[in-house]
């Protein structure tokens, strides 16, 4: 019961990296642009939700009201404004420029708002939780969390195939010049891409501001476990992702229950042996 | 007024130079063959005009504007669409997502899905197939449905029969006439040099990209055109 | 295509030959600083000679080879810690242990290949990184190391190097100038050997590359071994100045592979000369920011994100271009001496495609 309990811990912790992963995913899904800054725009909703929350007194939760479209609206203005001009020039521009994007997030953070490990407060919401058994309890938070990823992904599944703004983007992931072609708008359809994905992050911020701590340093960590929730689950399946997310959680769960020291280190390991023994993930996409 | 003109067109890959000066006219409502060689510099022209290579803004002008500087997607939306060489169709849409990609660029005319159908009864049993799934003949119609789609005023074909079986190559053609009764301008480059006599009212012959004949096909020979075609 | 006999090959240009008269200057400057400079000035110089040995390193893996590592701190940690447990727990001299370290960081990188090749590019990036996560956190675990907070140095390790710290300091100081200079040297007789070739031209064209019989797998693991071997040297070396290490420290991302990152990006990528540019650049924009906390870092990333979006060659190649420099001669040019022949027919491609120019 004691290890069910871990288990299911776990499992609605992936919850959130899978949000931190449909992100990413996105962006390299439409424009094959991996984003080193993932992380790090993560952690800045979080101090954004925090600047809102104590300016206004607002429920981190009410915050989302304008956290999300604010982040929307910046990922659509450094796609446009920054991101699209590195997309033409082969691998080194988006690495080095989104690697550079991130030392500046995570500086700029440092210098205004210090080191210091802040936290949104939920109020009664972080500790309710739903007691199913003598071992067995579920918080509502991390519920809500992972309900709230489970329904991202699905509404993402949706749009892309069921909306023309979604066919363009596959379209333009398939390929871009025809696309140009047909008439789409690349540079507004890559922006709206990062406007959508920022949305998604700033949800997932704002959620794991919420769930734990954060400073201004953790957001490469969050790009990591990002990362391995899409290869775990498989390139270009949204569900995978879900699925890699759940098993990194799990896995960094059951680390934590042996040693804290090896909590992170026992996801990462997962990552490892995934790559090493399917190396397409586990729930590749049928084409291809 | 032609409806596209174009003067001293030049283009280039990096620093590998494919067109010198190219002079070039399409009437509004005729059908315009280019012929050429492997590498004459076809495709890069068609996709010059097209938008999708850097060309000085004042080459190339359609219905009387400039359109050398625009982008790819103005550029259809000005009315000129392109069925790219090797079709190029989206591989994880279905066919029928394909055709509606076509229609991106908002242009109203007589194209639809329904009368696209008509001209193309074998798509319309396949509309919810994958692209790749396709027969070779049957992706060359989707890609040419795809860019009748945004009703063009010119419309653009990169070798349509490349690769396809000659009764094939003769149900695509057979799709000409159709799309010409709507009033639309057809510019085909094709390698196929009877094929290419027989469907224009006037041919274009390129080589090293560079213009060695034009006229209308009566009045060429076959040697004229050996010799504009090999340059020998 | 080109028929006429008459060429010659050319390696060394004016620049180059003037760069080497400058080089043995600088060299012999270098050399004596023990005799003019304090030990601050050799503290100073020695980190220099570290970020100059990375940034080579990393410049080899992602400006030629497209491997752009972020876990380049795998390595420096791994070495770090290596020296630490062959001179505590072995008891194995300090000058053997470094190059002992270096040669396991090379050694371990072998493995970690196996696993990290799989990914590419942007992935091979991200991928690099979790491993040098790993071995931070596998070292946290290590308990006869120091766990997490890591250990001092003894001293009786400290005394076996020198007797005295004006000795340290000096015997480190020639440490740090022998990987330095040991580094740019490996990476120009390398790019100059006929596997530099095939460096040069996996650069250009990895397609290319491979479809003219180079292989680019064995390059390219080749490239990720030295490096992981300079990565390790720096660490034992860096440690072995600081005399404590952490696992923090030691797999630290921001200092072993951003601030590299940054100095290749801005010096100019694909090159030798632009690392060394970049390290210059580095140590003056810190000398000047010092006082300005995060405020340095922020710079560094605009600047890079700059000169990568509006010079993606870096300064090196802004001043190349300006003023045809070229101080290490790795290229060859072919000089047609005989040019009576009829002119090249436009359709050919220019005869400078042998060599190229950025
Ligand atoms: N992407 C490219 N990069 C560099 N050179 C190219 C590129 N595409 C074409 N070329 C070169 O440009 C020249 C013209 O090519 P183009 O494709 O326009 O010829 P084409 O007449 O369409 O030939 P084909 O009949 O084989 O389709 C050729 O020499 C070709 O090698
Ligand atoms: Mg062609």
């Amino acid at each position: 019961m004691a290890w069910l309990n871990i288990i299911v811990q776990g499992a609605l912790l992936g919850g959130l990296y899978a949000l931190f992963a449909a992100g990413l995913s996105l962006m390299f899904g439409v424009m094959r642009l991996v984003n080193i800054a993932h992380g790090d725009l993560i952690v800045l909703s979080a101090y954004c939700a925090l600047v809102i929350v104590q300016a206004t007194g607002m429920h981190p939760l009410a915050s989302l009201v304008l956290v999300v479209p604010l982040m929307f609206a910046f990922g659509y203005g450094l796609q446009r404004g920054l991101l699209n001009f590195t997309l033409s020039g082969g691998i080194l521009p988006p690495l080095l420029v989104t690697f550079g994007l991130s030392v500046i997030i995570q500086n700029g953070l440092l210098e205004a708002f210090s080191a210091d490990s802040r936290r949104l407060q939920a109020g009664a919401l972080e500790t309710a939780s739903l007691r199913l058994g003598d071992q067995l309890a579920i918080g509502w938070l991390p519920a809500i969390v992972f309900i709230v990823a489970v329904a991202v992904i699905a509404l993402l599944e949706q749009l892309l195939y069921r909306t023309a703004l979604g066919r363009a983007f596959r379209a333009v992931s398939d390929d871009a010049d025809t696309a140009q072609l047909s008439g789409v708008e690349i540079r507004h359809v890559f922006a709206l891409a990062t406007a959508l994905a920022l949305a998604v992050v700033s949800l997932a911020g704002v959620l794991l501001a919420i769930r734990t701590n954060f400073d201004p340093s953790i957001g490469p960590a969050r790009l990591l476990y990002a990362f391995e929730a899409v290869i775990i689950g498989g390139l270009g399946s949204l569900w995978g992702t879900l699925a890699g997310g759940v098993l990194l959680g799990i896995a960094q769960s059951l680390g934590a229950a042996l040693d804290p020291g090896w909590e992170i280190l026992a996801g990462h390991i997962v990552f490892l042996l995934v790559l090493l023994l399917r190396p397409r993930g586990l729930f590749p996409k049928q084409a291809e | 007024m032609s409806l596209l003109e174009i003067r001293g067109l030049t283009a280039a890959y990096g620093d590998f130079q494919a067109l010198y000066g190219i002079d070039l006219k399409v009437e509004e409502g005729e059908t315009v063959a280019i012929i050429g060689a492997n590498g004459a510099g076809k495709t890069t022209l068609l996709r010059a005009i097209a938008g999708l290579l850097r060309t000085p803004p004042d080459c190339i002008r359609f219905d009387g504007a400039p359109i050398g500087s625009l982008a790819p997607s103005r550029i259809v939306r000005r009315g000129i669409a392109l069925v790219p060489e090797g079709r190029r169709l989206f591989p994880s849409l279905t066919v029928e997502e394909n055709l509606r990609m076509g229609a991106q660029s908002g242009r109203g005319g007589p194209w639809t899905l329904s009368r696209l159908y008509g001209l193309f009864p074998a798509l319309a049993a396949r509309r919810r197939a994958a692209a790749t799934a396709l027969s070779g003949g049957e992706q060359q119609m989707a890609a040419i449905g795809r860019a009748l789609m945004a009703n063009p005023r010119l419309l653009l074909c990169d070798e349509i029969s490349l690769g396809l079986a000659p009764r094939v190559i003769r149900d695509v053609y057979a799709a000409l006439p159709g799309i010409r009764a709507e009033g639309t301008t057809v510019l085909i480059v094709e390698q196929d040099t009877s094929r290419a006599l027989a469907e224009a009212d006037r041919v274009y012959c390129l080589q090293e990209g560079r213009v060695t004949l034009e006229g209308a096909p009566a009045a060429l020979t076959r040697e004229r055109i050996r010799l504009a075609y090999f340059g020998l | 295509m080109l028929r006429t006999g008459a060429y010659r090959i050319d390696r060394s240009t004016r620049a180059s030959r003037v760069a080497l008269a400058v080089a043995a200057v600088i060299v012999a400057a270098l050399l004596s600083l023990p005799l003019w400079g304090d030990s601050g000035d050799m503290r100073l110089a020695v980190e220099i000679f570290y970020y100059l040995a990375l940034a080579q390193a990393w410049n080899l893996l992602a400006g030629y080879t497209g491997l752009v590592s972020v876990g380049q701190q795998a390595y420096v940690g791994l070495g770090g810690y290596g020296f630490f447990a062959l001179t505590v727990l072995l008891g194995i001299a300090p000058l053997p242990a470094i190059a002992l370290a270096g040669i396991a960081a090379a050694v371990i990188a072998l493995p970690t290949a196996f696993v990290v090749f799989r990914l590419r590019g942007a992935y091979f990036a991200i991928g690099s990184w979790v491993v040098g996560e790993v071995f931070r956190l596998l070292l946290a675990l290590v308990k006869p190391l120091g766990g997490g907070t890591g250990m001092s140095l003894p001293v009786a390790v400290v005394l076996s190097l020198a007797p005295s710290r004006a000795a340290r300091d000096v015997v480190v100081y020639y440490l740090g100038l022998a990987l330095g200079a040991g580094a740019v040297s490996l990476v120009f007789l390398w790019l100059r050997s006929r596997q530099g070739l095939a460096l040069t031209a996996i650069r250009d064209s990895e397609r290319a590359a491979a479809s003219v019989g180079v292989d680019n797998r064995r390059t390219k693991l080749a490239v990720h071994i030295i490096a992981a071997g300079i990565a390790g040297l720096v660490g034992a070396l860096a440690f072995l100045e600081k005399l404590r290490i952490s696992p923090d420290a030691a797999f630290s991302v921001g200092d072993w592979t951003a601030n590299v990152i940054f100095i290749v990006v801005i010096g100019g990528i694909g090159s030798i000369e632009g690392p060394i540019l970049g390290t210059i650049v580095f140590f003056g924009l810190r000398a000047l920011l010092v006082d300005y906390g995060a405020w340095y870092l922020i710079t560094l990333g605009a600047l890079a994100v700059a000169v990568m979006l509006l010079a993606p060659q870096g300064l090196w190649g802004l001043l190349a271009r300006a003023f045809g420099w070229q101080f290490f001669p790795v290229q060859r040019r072919l000089r047609l001496l005989d040019l009576r022949q009829a002119p090249p027919k436009p359709s050919e491609a220019p005869i400078e495609a042998a060599h190229r120019e950025d």
